[in-house]
């Protein structure tokens, strides 16, 4: 039993992370059929920015991070719409689709090179207490990413639908010839969309260092996961991919104890297959149109 | 035409004549290109001229190289199991895609990623009989009446000849009526299925014998390295493949060719820049997305056609633009 | 002036005259390194090179081999099988007397076939126990294989710690793989029964599940078989959810790099090591400050490794007295080089009749963020 409490319990931690970056996968997707594959990187490469700030600039932990998150979002926000997206849009999604491999591949290999090839150990913003709970124990560390990830996309839900700003975005992922019509500066709420996804990335990147250690080649599996947990939740529904990366975050868990350890990375891919035949707009997103 | 056939004859001439100016490791790399050619080749078939994004065509040469390896190391002869590597992938090709494209267009997509990556997970926990992470080594080169490929040069004769003869096959599948139902297809499904072509069946079929490329390059790189292992056939070289096809030109005949050549010699070229190399060959592929989307041969032709005004159609504004 | 004399003098004249006879075309001789310098092998690979690049420049600054300076090339195999060969037949083509690497152990495998064929000598960095089982007579190891590190963690799990139920921990690549299958066997032999078998993937980051299963299986000890950065996470994780049995590694597990990253929740494990920078080894020491000096990061045992073979293709060429390839083989099966008069190997180091090496170990604990050797365990 403690066991079984234990796995859900990490799962849903792990999950939570997968979920900001799955989000941010969505968001792009809707605002511009933009399929990132280099969105594990977008959640690599913050973690780095904060590592330069400490260590080769000196600054202190909260002032790095501030730097990393104004860091992100011109470099993966910013500079990424600009220079890489806006110019292929034009040629439909697969031009972008093989850009984002080679941008993934970019930032891996140029951390590598400038940084470092190894495993960084990684501040933690919460102290390293657990908390026992049913017989399973949580950390401070679980807790602070499950809350923080779920106040992220409460806000981002209440700025979208409650701000002028955020039905015009949601318009413009609707239809975006009806809203230019409309008057809304239709690539200008583009540009916010990539902006929180620089933002969300740069938290999950936060969250997830000080478990995971700073490292190059983090983003490859994480990635595929967000990529994963967003088809499974639903493509054009934010919370549909809260819901996938809550989900693949407890089902591998689950897997790994009591299917088959070898076997772990098949469940959530299978889970994705099924998904596609039976019910391809995702768990909880609608057949048509697309909502943010 | 002429002119073209020359240009063809010389091309040839140059693929015979090309490693023997070569040490092993030169012929090797020819080899793989070739290799690389024919597997981007079927996956053009399924991308450039149906329209279908396949994140697989990695995991179907790990079925033709592994169909390959262990019958051959059973005492099968090379040419039998390399048809049986096609037909399994042929079968397996169309398994997959037969739901996949029942459903949504780009969704085929998202199947053959999980499908890649649950190949290689099957590839390297059975093993019984894959040999597991530690792979199978010693597969034999194959003889042909009393003609042994063992040495490299041979190997590479032996690869030219099963290249040329899948080009001449494509060439025609291509140019066929067949073929030209494909381009319909691509171009406008509508009016295709309109015109009495059934989409979905056409599609499918791409697919399959697209796949079943994917299983003869993957026949004839078992031999060629006599060791094959999981990682090889990891996703990570289907998305190397799909930017062979990319690079070259989707929907040119010589595209996937150009596009292999560059992805498997420009590292080469680029090894004296020592750590950097693999950050100017992405900056390299990045740009040239950005400049020009339809690829290096597409490139050529926009030269030609630069100074034909033309209307441009803003994607962005297309409602569920297509992957 | 007798005649030993005359040959003595006959002998220099030669010497002198040789730079300007044959020798003049090969002033040089070169020592390839084909390593994991791109992939998931980078920072393993990336080690050897340096520690192979240190020894070479060293040796070149001493003089070189037999006068001639080494001309060192370095092939990247972007932690591929396939490439490794390719790179390997690469490195043959353009000329190498001996070759360095790989360390995967499923790329090393595949090109020392390569090198067989070719009849070049090779030092790799594999563990792998199948590497010197194919009687490959070209392939020499650095540091020994898993077949001999096992018996040494399997005597001092049954003897000392006098454990009855054992769990496993291992990711499952070539290099755990072939760890786990040797450690499994050695527990059999023992009567140690294995209760929990947990495989982990590549890079995997999140080890609750792993850690979860191990604590509840009632195991006596976990014995850990993961690469560096997953044995961190995994011993945070394993910190985290208090497991109470002793964890018992193999080299990785108790290294400084992973004692960094695990940040005090290494303390306690304990280890099997055959090379490491912390060992109580004054030229290890030594080699150690000096690489990190030129390097700015600590050396791994794969630096060690690295440095070690380069030193050894050296000292054996050496006893042979000539640049040959065949003659170096031979005389390599069966060596013996002592630290006191071959500094370069840096510990006293043997290559048996398969190129399986023997060398004093250690069995290390951590204890406040750092390794104290409990136990030296004779060369088997």
């Amino acid at each position: 039993m403690s066991e079984f409490v234990q796995i859900v319990l990490s799962g849903l931690a792990t999950g939570s992370i997968y979920a900001l970056a799955a989000i941010g996968f969505t968001l792009l997707w809707q605002a511009s059929q933009t399929i990132n594959f280099a969105q594990g990187e977008f959640v690599m490469l913050p973690a780095f920015f904060v590592l330069v700030g400490m260590h080769v600039i000196g600054l202190p932990m909260l002032v790095s991070i501030a730097l990393a998150l104004v860091l992100s979002l011109l470099v993966l926000g910013l500079a990424f719409k600009k220079l890489v997206i806006e110019p292929m849009l034009p040629h439909g999604t697969l031009p972008i689709v093989m850009a984002t491999i080679a941008l993934g591949l970019l930032m891996k290999e140029a951390v590598k090179e400038f940084y470092s090839a190894e495993a960084q150990p990684f501040p933690a913003l919460v102290p390293g207490d657990t908390i026992r709970l049913f017989g399973a124990t949580i950390s401070a560390q679980d807790l602070a990413n499950l809350a923080i990830s779920m106040l992220a996309v409460l806000a981002l839900q209440l700025f979208l639908n409650g701000t002028r700003t955020g039905r015009s975005m949601q318009a413009t992922a609707q239809n975006p010839a009806v809203a230019e019509i409309l008057g809304v500066n239709i690539k200008r709420m583009v540009l916010y969309t990539f902006l929180i996804n620089a933002a969300l990335a740069a938290i999950a990147s936060i969250l997830i260092s000080p478990i995971y250690l700073a490292k190059f080649s983090n983003g490859e599996s994480l990635g595929l996961v967000a990529f994963i947990a967003a088809i499974v939740g639903g493509f054009n529904q934010i919370r549909g991919a809260l819901v996938g990366g809550l989900l693949i975050g407890v089902i591998d868990n689950l897997a790994a104890t009591y299917v088959s350890a070898q076997y772990r990375a098949a469940v959530p891919l299978i889970l994705l297959i099924i998904i596609i035949l039976v019910r391809p707009q995702g768990i909880l997103g609608k057949a048509e149109g697309r909502a943010v | 035409m002429p002119y073209r056939m020359i240009l063809i004859l010389l091309g040839i001439v140059a693929l015979v004549l090309a490693p023997l100016s070569q040490g092993n490791y030169g012929i090797y790399v020819l080899c793989s290109w070739l290799i690389f050619s024919i597997a981007a080749m079927g996956l053009n078939l399924t991308l450039g001229y149906a329209g279908q994004v396949s994140l697989a065509q990695a995991a179907f040469m790990g079925i033709g190289a592994y169909t390959t390896a262990l019958m051959t190391m059973a005492g099968v002869h090379w040419s039998f199991a390399a048809a049986a590597s096609m037909g399994l992938c042929f079968l397996v090709g169309l398994g997959l895609g037969y739901p996949a494209l029942r459903v949504q267009h780009h969704l085929l997509a998202f199947v053959t990623l999980a499908f890649n990556t649950l190949v290689f997970l099957v590839l390297r926990n059975e093993e019984w009989l894959t040999g597991g992470s530690f792979g199978i080594v010693g597969i034999p080169r194959p003889s042909f009446f009393g003609i042994e490929t063992t040495k490299q040069l041979s190997f590479y004769y032996f690869t030219l000849v099963v290249f040329l003869i899948v080009a001449v096959l494509f060439y025609g599948v291509v140019r066929s009526p067949w073929g030209r139902a494909f381009k319909a297809l691509r171009e406008n499904p509508i009016r295709a299925n309109s015109l009495g072509v059934d989409i979905r069946r056409m599609t499918l079929l791409a697919f399959a014998i697209g796949s079943a490329l994917g299983g003869l390059a993957g026949a004839l790189a078992a031999p060629l390295v006599q060791f094959i292992d999981p990682p090889a056939f990891a996703l990570v070289h289907s998305l190397k493949l799909l930017l062979m096809v990319m690079v070259g030109g989707a929907g040119y005949f010589f595209g996937p060719m150009l596009g292999a050549a560059l992805v498997t010699v420009l590292p080469e070229f680029l090894r004296f820049t020592e750590g950097y190399y693999l950050m100017i060959y992405a900056t390299t592929v990045l740009v040239l997305m950005v400049v020009c989307p339809t690829g290096l041969i597409g490139l050529g032709k926009r030269m030609v056609a630069r100074f034909r005004p033309q209307r441009v159609e803003r994607g962005d504004l297309k409602q569920g633009a297509q992957l | 002036m007798n005649r030993r004399h005359i040959l003595a003098v006959a002998t220099s004249a030669l010497m002198l005259a040789a730079p300007f006879g044959a020798a003049h075309a090969q002033e040089t001789v070169k020592i390839a390194n084909i390593s994991e310098l791109s992939g998931p092998g980078a920072p393993s690979g990336t080690n050897w090179r340096d520690g192979a690049r240190m020894a070479i420049e060293e040796i070149n600054a001493d003089g070189g081999i037999l006068g001639k300076q080494i001309e060192f090339s370095e092939y990247d195999t972007q932690s591929d099988a396939q490439t490794s060969r390719a790179m390997v037949q690469k490195a043959i083509d353009d000329g190498a007397f001996a070759l360095l690497g790989t360390v995967y152990s499923g790329s090393t495998i595949v090109n020392m076939l390569v090198a067989q064929q070719a009849g070049v000598p090779q030092f790799t960095g594999s563990e792998a126990p199948k590497i010197t089982e194919l009687g490959n007579p070209y392939i020499f190891r650095t540091s020994f294989g898993a077949q001999k590190s096992m018996p040494k963690v399997g005597a001092y799990m049954k003897d000392v710690m006098k454990v009855k139920k054992v769990a496993v921990a291992w990711v499952n690549s070539e290099f755990g793989k072939g760890g786990h299958d040797s450690f499994v066997a050695e527990m059999e032999k023992a009567g140690i029964e294995v209760v929990a078998d947990v495989a982990s993937e590549n890079a995997q980051a999140d080890f609750a599940a792993d850690v979860a299963k191990l604590k509840s299986s009632g195991a006596e000890a976990v014995f850990v078989y993961l690469t560096e950065e997953e044995s961190a996470r995994f011993l945070r994780e394993a910190r985290k959810q208090g497991i109470e049995a002793p964890l018992v590694g193999e080299t990785t597990l108790i290294g400084q790099k992973v004692i960094d990253l695990a940040g005090g929740a290494a303390d306690g494990a304990l280890g099997h090591v055959g090379l490491t920078p912390d060992a109580d080894v004054e030229a290890v020491n030594e080699m150690a400050e000096k690489f990190e000096k030129k390097f700015n990061y600590r050396p791994d045992h794969n630096a060690i490794k690295g440095y070690i073979g380069a030193y050894a293709i050296k000292y054996i060429t050496e006893e042979v007295g000539e640049f040959d390839q065949e003659k170096f083989v031979e005389a390599a099966h069966g060596i013996t080089l002592t630290a006191s008069e071959h500094p370069g190997v840096l510990m006293d180091v043997s290559w048996d009749e398969n190129g399986e090496v023997s060398r004093e170990s250690f069995l290390v604990e951590v204890k406040d963020g750092k390794q104290v050797v409990k136990d030296i365990l004779p060369a088997n």
